[in-house]
């Protein structure tokens, strides 16, 4: 049975308000951590527990959070990073629109370990309804003491606000997300400095994503060592996954790291198989940016072990024969699928997104968008699938963002796997122009 | 101070200073080009992407290389820091990249573009450059926007350094202009269609790298390899009033301000970058407005060495009056 610790009461009726929540056991952390202990002994549990970065990176929370510069008399700031864009992930969304408390109760403990005294949810533009869900919790934690001034009489002081994004993948990026935050355009800056030593109006700050900042919540409860149990190897606790395409029964599951890929496509509790009874053709477990899987890469590695939802196990095989786990938006491909359809389509997405700063990405994003665009629809030669992957190692690493890389990775990914379809885009170049998947019918 | 290693060269340079200058002070070949660093306007840089390098130690403390090329505007050195620049195949590969990048969609207007002969984009293009393109697509265009009287803006030949976006931060009284847009469509525009003009606005013309931004007072008037660039000063007391006029005869064409061969802006003897006001480069274009010091100099490589005083015979015999 699926393990469920963020989720545990997303279907009580009414747990979006903070009565039902404290019932159900919620806002314990905040009395424990304010009342019991210091920050310095909550970062290191969030150390022990082994939580990695639930936004895409992976990166230690424990550890980034210890790397936070401290100067006298300088603020710092907690900044929590609610603008889930990358296409096929909608873990957080789920989350702050189910339980709203479970991410202000993280936020509380967070802020306190870090000594922030105001910290921001940013939020992306398209979840203004989210922003309501929030601020009401908000309004109803701070009716309740929880929030303001000398919380629950400990003489600590927390403001909490919500801000939201105008829309752009971008400042999903931390460094674009405090550009964004501080009113300017939402450029990603050059780093070093880290945002922990000059980030928001150039304080220490911390970026974590939504669901590491939920998760700070039973690792305090249960203890870092209770929750570092859950899991497999250096992946310890749960992770929310977004399954979406041809699944028979696509949703948000929170799976225990460790279970085998087999399972979550087609075990009874999760995914429950392809959809209509089709073929496993491919998957991207890790939202649009990771690289794509072909069916034979996805439940077996390379070397014919089992895969499992781990950030190790996805990641085997480095991006020869592996992927990531990224943030978790599993995105699953039937075998009527096409995958330079689906290519030209994440590329549109890039170069739309783009931010337009740094050469390679922006120039690099609108080239492969083109050449795919033609090769999608019978206009391409042999000449542009070798042209694109190179491209795409042109981009990649050049740029100051991760934007460049996720632009380059699905694409390279593609072509090494796919190649024969990109081919058979070429070699039939009129079944392409005239293929719709049923779209031109619809829309005609 | 801290020592680093810039293709097997070791510089000793203070704390805190990039890459990119510390190799500037080695000087030479082993400098990567800029076409968004700008050291006289603080905040510039690491956009374009032609300065990258390789570091092959981080530092003594840490001498893993870094995974990635880094931006040597931005990268502060690390004591024992060995980099590689002109020694780095990778170096480059990449370089010719970004320059292929840089040149997908920049209009092959050389010869009806008044920046040629004074273009970083085209000496990029020069040394790195291929010699074909792999773009079919057609090129991007933008709709003209008119910026003023003064200054033509040319956003197809715009390569975003955001430099000019810097000048007018940085040495005007308010910016009007900015990037609008995202990705491929960003531009450098007015959000309504506004006249820059300003005192300094005219700087930015001197910064920008290619040809998005010109005089227009010199708009097609001449290439700037047939006109005679000479040191000048006026008794200008908006600005330093030190100037480069660029004559044909005894007509003053345009007038710029002084360039190092970095194509920055030099110094005053106060340290400060000699900014010269609008009036200087747009109105004073009568011989008389100026004190002509003597013949600027100009890199014998450039194209505009051509029409100068100094022949190589010329330098070479000063050379043997200096004793080497």
């Amino acid at each position: 049975m699926a393990r469920r610790i963020l989720l545990e009461h997303d279907n009580v009726p009414g747990i979006e308000t903070f009565d039902v929540y404290r019932k159900n056991g919620g806002y314990r952390s905040v009395e424990k951590a304010l009342k019991k202990m210091t920050p310095q002994e909550i970062v290191d549990e969030v150390q022990k527990s082994g939580l990695r970065g639930r936004g895409g990176a992976g990166f230690p929370t424990g550890m980034k959070w210890s790397f936070l510069a401290k100067p006298d008399g300088v603020p710092r700031y907690l900044l929590c990073n609610a603008d889930e864009s990358e296409p096929g992930t909608f873990k957080d969304r789920y989350l702050m629109e189910k339980i709203p408390h479970l991410l202000i109760e993280g936020m509380i403990v967070s802020s306190f370990a870090l000594g922030a005294n105001l910290s921001f949810i940013y939020i992306r533009g398209e979840y203004m309804w989210i922003l309501e869900i929030l601020e009401k919790a908000i309004a109803e934690a701070y009716a309740n003491g929880f929030l303001g001034k000398n919380i629950l009489g400990s003489g600590y002081d927390l403001d909490l606000r919500v801000a939201p994004g105008g829309g752009a993948y971008i400042c999903g990026e931390e460094t674009a997300l405090i550009e964004s935050l501080e009113g300017k355009r939402g450029n990603p800056r050059m780093k070093p400095p880290f945002p922990a030593v000059k980030g928001l109006w150039g304080c220490p700050t911390v970026v974590n994503n939504v669901e590491s900042i939920a998760a700070v919540v039973p690792i305090i409860n249960d203890g870092g060592d209770e929750y570092a149990k859950i899991g497999i190897g250096k992946s310890t606790g749960t992770k929310l996954i977004s399954a979406g395409g041809n699944l028979a029964r696509p949703g948000v599951y929170e799976i225990e790291l460790g279970l085998s890929v087999e399972e979550f496509i087609y075990g009874d509790d999760y995914c429950r198989g392809i959809a209509n009874g089709k073929k496993l053709k491919a998957c991207i477990p890790g939202g649009s940016s990771v690289p794509i899987l072909p069916a034979h890469l996805v439940t077996k590695t390379a070397e014919g072990l089992d895969r499992l939802m781990s950030y190790e196990s996805l990641a085997e095989g480095g991006f020869v024969s592996g992927s990531m786990l990224g943030s978790g938006g599993f995105i699953v491909f039937d075998e009527d699928q096409c995958v330079v359809r689906n290519t030209w389509t994440f590329a549109r997405f890039y170069a739309h997104e783009s931010c337009g700063q740094c050469s390679p990405c922006r120039e690099g994003t609108g080239w492969m968008e083109k050449v795919l665009n033609r090769l999608e629809h019978g206009q391409g030669n042999m000449r542009d699938i070798d042209l694109l992957a190179e491209i795409n190692k042109k981009i990649e690493g050049n740029t100051i963002c991760p934007l460049g890389d996720a632009a380059a990775w699905p694409v390279a990914a593609a072509i090494r796997h796919f190649r024969e379809e990109f081919e058979w885009h070429v070699t039939n170049k009129e079944e392409a122009q005239t293929r719709n998947y049923g779209l031109l019918k619809a829309s005609m | 101070m801290v020592k680093v290693t810039i293709d097997d060269i070791q510089i000793e340079v203070e704390e805190g200073t990039s890459i990119l200058n510390a190799a500037r002070q080695i000087g030479g070949e082993v400098v990567p080009p800029a076409m968004c660093y700008y050291s006289k306007l603080p905040g510039t840089g690491g956009k374009c992407r032609t300065c990258l390098v390789e570091v092959a130690a981080g530092s003594e403390r840490d001498p893993r290389p870094m995974p990635k090329l880094v931006a040597s505007c931005s990268t502060p050195v690390q004591d024992g820091m060995v980099v590689k620049n002109k020694t780095s195949e990778k170096v480059h590969d990449n370089r010719g990249a970004v320059v292929e990048f840089l040149l997908i969609n920049h209009p092959l207007d050389c010869p009806v573009c008044d920046q040629a002969g004074e273009c970083n984009l085209q000496d990029l293009g020069f040394e790195h450059g291929g010699a074909g393109t792999r773009y079919e697509e057609e090129r991007r265009t933008f709709d003209p926007i008119d910026i003023g009287n003064k200054i033509k803006l040319h956003m197809n030949r715009c390569i975003l350094c955001y430099r000019c976006v810097h000048v007018a931060n940085q040495l005007t009284d308010k910016r009007v202009h900015g990037v609008l847009n995202r990705g491929e469509h960003a531009e450098i525009s007015t959000y309504i269609e506004n006249a820059i003009e300003n005192d300094f606005s005219g700087n930015m013309i001197d910064v920008c790298p290619v040809g998005a931004l010109t005089d227009k007072t010199f708009r097609f008037k001449s290439r700037v390899w047939f006109l005679k660039p000479m040191d000048a000063t006026c008794g200008c007391t908006k600005c330093s009033g030190k100037a480069v006029v660029w004559m044909f005869g005894n007509e003053i064409y345009r007038v710029t301000a002084r360039k190092d061969k970095y194509g920055e802006v030099e110094d005053q003897e106060d340290g400060k970058p000699a900014w010269i006001c609008n009036d200087c480069r747009f109105d004073k274009k009568e011989i008389a407005h100026w004190m002509v010091e003597g013949p600027r100099k100009i890199n014998r490589h450039s194209v505009i060495s051509q029409g100068q005083y100094t022949s190589p015979r010329g330098n070479s015999q000063k050379k043997i009056a200096n004793g080497n």
